[in-house]
């Protein structure tokens, strides 16, 4: 075979397989659920038109796309300078502090609307009472996907060579100038990226919006949910989730027409943070860390200590031991160390498929033509904007063929991962864009295989997006809830499962538990992620 | 290198196949018991059916009431399960209608209490709740107000900030409690329910998401700021139970319960018929209704299963328990919700 011929191999199993992937476990069964749900009703495109001319819908539609715009917006905003000084600077407990950025993904809605009732509710210790304002669900939003820009930012940040803005200071520009001119054009497709992400998952919020908004305040995603559940209106469901995923469809491909004018290549260099010199560094990023981690961490800090709150008063490890005596009591209560082995079980695998899928997929992306990148790309995403009731009734319905599938563990991880890909494809997309060509040209001169200019230029370089990506899609699995109640036994119930099960039980007891499990579920996460990036540690090598 | 990754991708598809593989494989001395994820029993309950018959269970939850009559009606020409427990009279009409069942007379049918058998007994009734206002005595008292009697009550000043209910667009007790008061107050008349609601929300009524926002969360037992809220009668028995205390803190009003039944049906278009029926007789069966009150906080719909002390002692049983036909549910349910929307957002 020849070298050209070995690269079009290469790029055609890339393409291949995260088509037969995502064709077979994604788009197979949304367009044969929407396809059922839409013949249910009978009414065929005049339904359809129903839904589109119903106010209090359109109301709904456009609620969505605003609170979902501003959730993105202020996420960056928040997320940036945060990203900057992960970037740039090492200080104590920034490890720490970074594994537990990604903590509030995993948290069940119900959990953390307790923490932040009691941050911001009526008697909240902050002082001022959010609740019945949009403001609520816009700091939900902030805190759950804070992670996503600081993470995925800050990563690529760290690539950026310093000296470049070094030389710029040197030049006599300012710091801000120095960012607008310098970093942020390099930056621009990691912003992009990550902050497509914030929206799609502000854009299908459901628990946030259910618990912690107000009855004038409903997305699409919680329509569908209402339509399908409460009124059996699988007509009008299907509908909308098809509304949804087209409006996903049309507001990324908007999107991937500005990004991928953005990306510039770079010289990629990884060098230790300094730590800050001089005490306006030292008091700018004090003030940004705390500033940031107080939003980020102050929900988590409330939940810590209310897992120590004995039912009946005082403190100790009461609400961890009836995670043990409970189901003593009653055949609903899991026990813990089922669920937490089940949940990494599912995690594993779905970051190991998700790595895969969505490695080959940014591989695809960026090795075939302009318009077929484009739409694979966005093709790759649309799990993330597709309601959890759509993926998991169109499991049912479809995957009978050529196996039943149906009730079988296997479709949870399957399910996480769909969620994973989108976050490993646009946490190493940028970086492999950024990686420039005359590095590859030079490995083919030098005789390199495409197999093997791939493993030794690009999987290195990517190889910190890809544990950035990795980590994201381990996060996802462990606080999937909404799929996976789909496909779940009885008998092996994940984390968020279990939680669920103690909150349906009245008394001080089975909360108590609850939020106990939610503890374990917060350590167990955090240091799975520490341990994702520590592995980090060893690779920085300079290309 | 090359090698060395292609081994690397092997080994970690291979068990992803073997998995796949595993769970496609079903003994035809199996039958699959479709449930809600609410679903509970003792541990070695349903062994005890395995060993009467030789036919292990294994039990699918599907998500909330709601979800799994869903995947019942959307996997109809393909049914995953040979039997389903759990669909309850607010959803029953909709899923008899779609032809999910085949009839089935339960042999212990006539020891079931009274207004729980459907006609034709498309399905069996297994076991029964009652959704009452509950509330917290220690902080009624504290404030120095009586405990509320009627859901008349609700609307006086005397309450007012104090009671939270369930959103019944998204909450099963919601729907109930919304059930009770249009059963009570009428859709017409001189104080119809909308006149009511409307009342209610003129007196700061709260609204959670779901049930577990109200208890767990806005319930003043809870540390939230409401002494009154929408749960169940059995409530009370299980603070007792989980709180391993001597008295009940909370007590449920009885007037103005709606009684939720939840049934048991063999599902049609699947090959095994008489071994589901056989498994809905024994969900009526003495044992297993036994064993349902401490396990989900419903009553046994057999009248020949003894209730735990636990129960006898602190639950209440409301005189005249609020019912209303499913057809009527069936066909009035989505009018009602965006009326009742309506009304919350005015």
């Amino acid at each position: 075979m020849t070298a050209g011929a070995r690269g079009r191999a290469l790029t055609a199993v890339a393409v291949a397989v995260p088509v037969l992937f995502l064709g077979y476990f994604f788009a197979y069964p949304v367009i044969a659920i929407t396809v059922r749900g839409l013949a249910h009703g009978g009414a065929g495109l005049g339904g359809v038109w129903d839904v589109l001319s119903d106010r209090g819908l359109q109301r709904v539609a456009w609620f969505t796309v605003w609170q979902a715009t501003l959730s993105t917006a202020l996420t960056v905003a928040i997320g940036l300078p945060a990203a900057w000084v992960f970037a740039r600077f090492s200080f104590p407990g920034k490890r720490l502090l970074s594994a537990i950025t990604l903590v509030p993904f995993v948290l069940p809605t119900l959990v953390v609307a307790t923490a932040f009732l009691g941050l911001v509710g009526p008697r909240g210790i902050l002082g001022f009472d959010m609740t019945g304002t949009i403001w609520i669900i816009l700091a939900a939003h902030v805190f759950y996907n804070l992670s996503i820009v600081i993470r995925g930012v800050g990563s690529f940040w760290a690539r950026i060579d310093p000296r470049l803005a070094e030389a710029s200071r040197t030049l006599g520009a300012s710091t801000w100038r120095t960012f607008r001119s310098v970093e942020l054009p390099l930056l621009r497709p990691i912003i992009a990226s990550t902050a497509a992400l914030v929206f799609l998952f502000s854009f299908t919020s459901f628990g946030v919006v259910v618990i912690l908004g107000d009855l004038n305040h409903s997305t699409i995603e919680v329509e569908i949910w209402r339509q399908a559940m409460s009124f059996l209106r699988l007509d009008v469901a299907s509908t909308l989730a098809v509304l949804q995923i087209v409006g996903v469809s049309a507001l990324l491909f908007l999107y991937g027409r500005f990004e991928r004018r953005t990306s510039v290549p770079f010289h990629h260099r990884l060098s230790a943070a300094p730590k800050p010199r001089g005490a306006r560094q030292v008091a700018v990023v004090t003030a940004i860390v705390v500033g940031t981690f107080t939003l980020a961490i102050g929900p988590l800090v409330v939940l810590a200590v209310r897992s120590f709150a004995n039912p009946r008063g005082g403190f100790g490890l009461e609400n961890y031991r009836s995670l043990a005596t409970l189901p003593e009591q009653s055949g609903a209560f899991v026990s813990a160390p089922l669920a937490i082995g089940n949940s990494l079980r599912f995690a594993v695998i779905a970051v190991v498929v998700a790595s895969l899928i969505g490695l080959l997929a940014a591989l695809a992306i960026q090795r075939s033509s302009r318009r077929v990148s484009g739409g694979f790309n966005l093709f790759v995403m649309l799990p993330l904007g597709t309601s959890a009731v759509t993926i998991g009734f169109g499991f049912l319905v479809a995957l009978y063929w050529p196996i039943d599938l149906r009730g079988t563990v296997v479709l949870i991880p399957i399910a996480h991962a769909l969620v994973g890909i989108p976050f490993v494809v646009r946490t190493i997309n940028p970086t492999l864009a950024s990686v420039r060509g005359d590095l590859r040209d030079a490995a083919a001169t030098l005789g390199a295989s495409p197999w093997r200019t791939f493993l030794t230029i690009d999987l290195r370089l990517v190889s910190r997006s890809l544990l950035v990506g990795a980590a994201f899609a381990f996060a996802i699995s462990m606080g999937e809830f909404g799929a996976t109640t789909f496909i779940v036994r009885p008998n092996s119930p994940t984390i968020p499962i279990a939680i669920f099960r103690f909150l349906g039980r009245p008394g001080a007891e089975p909360f108590g538990a609850a939020l106990a499990l939610s503890a374990v579920l917060m350590a167990v996460t955090a240091i799975v992620v520490a341990a994702i990036d520590a592995t980090d540690r060893g690779q920085e090598r300079r290309i | 290198m090359t090698s060395r990754l292609a081994r690397l991708i092997l080994a970690l598809l291979v068990p992803l196949t073997l998995l796949t593989a595993c769970g496609g494989e079903s003994a035809p001395d199996e039958i699959v018991l479709l449930t809600h994820d609410s679903f509970a029993l003792s541990d070695g309950t349903l062994d005890a059916f395995t060993e009467q018959t030789g036919i292990t269970v294994t039990v699918q939850t599907a998500g909330d009431a709601g979800s799994m009559v869903n995947q019942a009606i959307l996997t109809k020409d393909n049914p995953i399960a040979d039997v389903i427990y759990g669909i309850d009279n607010t959803f029953l009409s909709r899923a008899v209608d779609e032809g999910l069942f085949v009839p089935h007379t339960a042999a212990a049918i006539r020891s079931v209490a009274e207004g729980l058998r459907v006609d034709g007994d498309p399905v069996t009734p297994i076991d029964f709740g009652d959704v009452c206002v509950n509330y917290d005595i220690e902080a009624l008292a504290v404030a120095g107000i009586d405990a509320p009697s009627s859901l008349r009550d609700l609307t006086d000043p005397q309450y007012r900030g104090m009671v939270v209910v369930e959103d019944p667009a998204v909450s099963s007790p919601g729907l109930a409690f919304l059930m009770a008061t249009i059963a009570t107050f009428g859709e017409d008349g001189d104080y119809p329910w909308s006149q009511y609601w409307a009342d209610l929300f003129a007196n700061d009524v709260a609204v959670a998401s779901d049930w577990s926002d109200a208890y767990l969360v806005q319930f003043t037992r809870a540390g939230g700021d409401r002494p009154i809220v929408v749960s169940y009668a059995s409530s009370p028995p299980a603070e007792v139970l989980f709180g391993e205390l001597d008295a009940a803190p909370t007590a449920a009003v009885a007037d103005g319960c709606f009684r939720q039944v939840e049934y048991a049906g063999v599902v049609a278009g699947r090959p095994h018929t008489d071994a589901a029926a056989q498994l809905v007789d024994f969900l009526l069966s003495t044992p297993v209704q036994e064993d349902i009150p401490l396990n989900m906080f419903v009553y046994p719909a057999n009248t020949e299963a003894a209730l735990p002390e636990v129960f006898a002692t602190y639950t209440v049983f409301p005189p005249a328990p609020i019912t209303i036909d499913p057809d009527v549910i069936q066909a009035n349910r989505e009018r009602w919700i965006n009326e009742w929307v309506a009304i919350a957002r005015a």
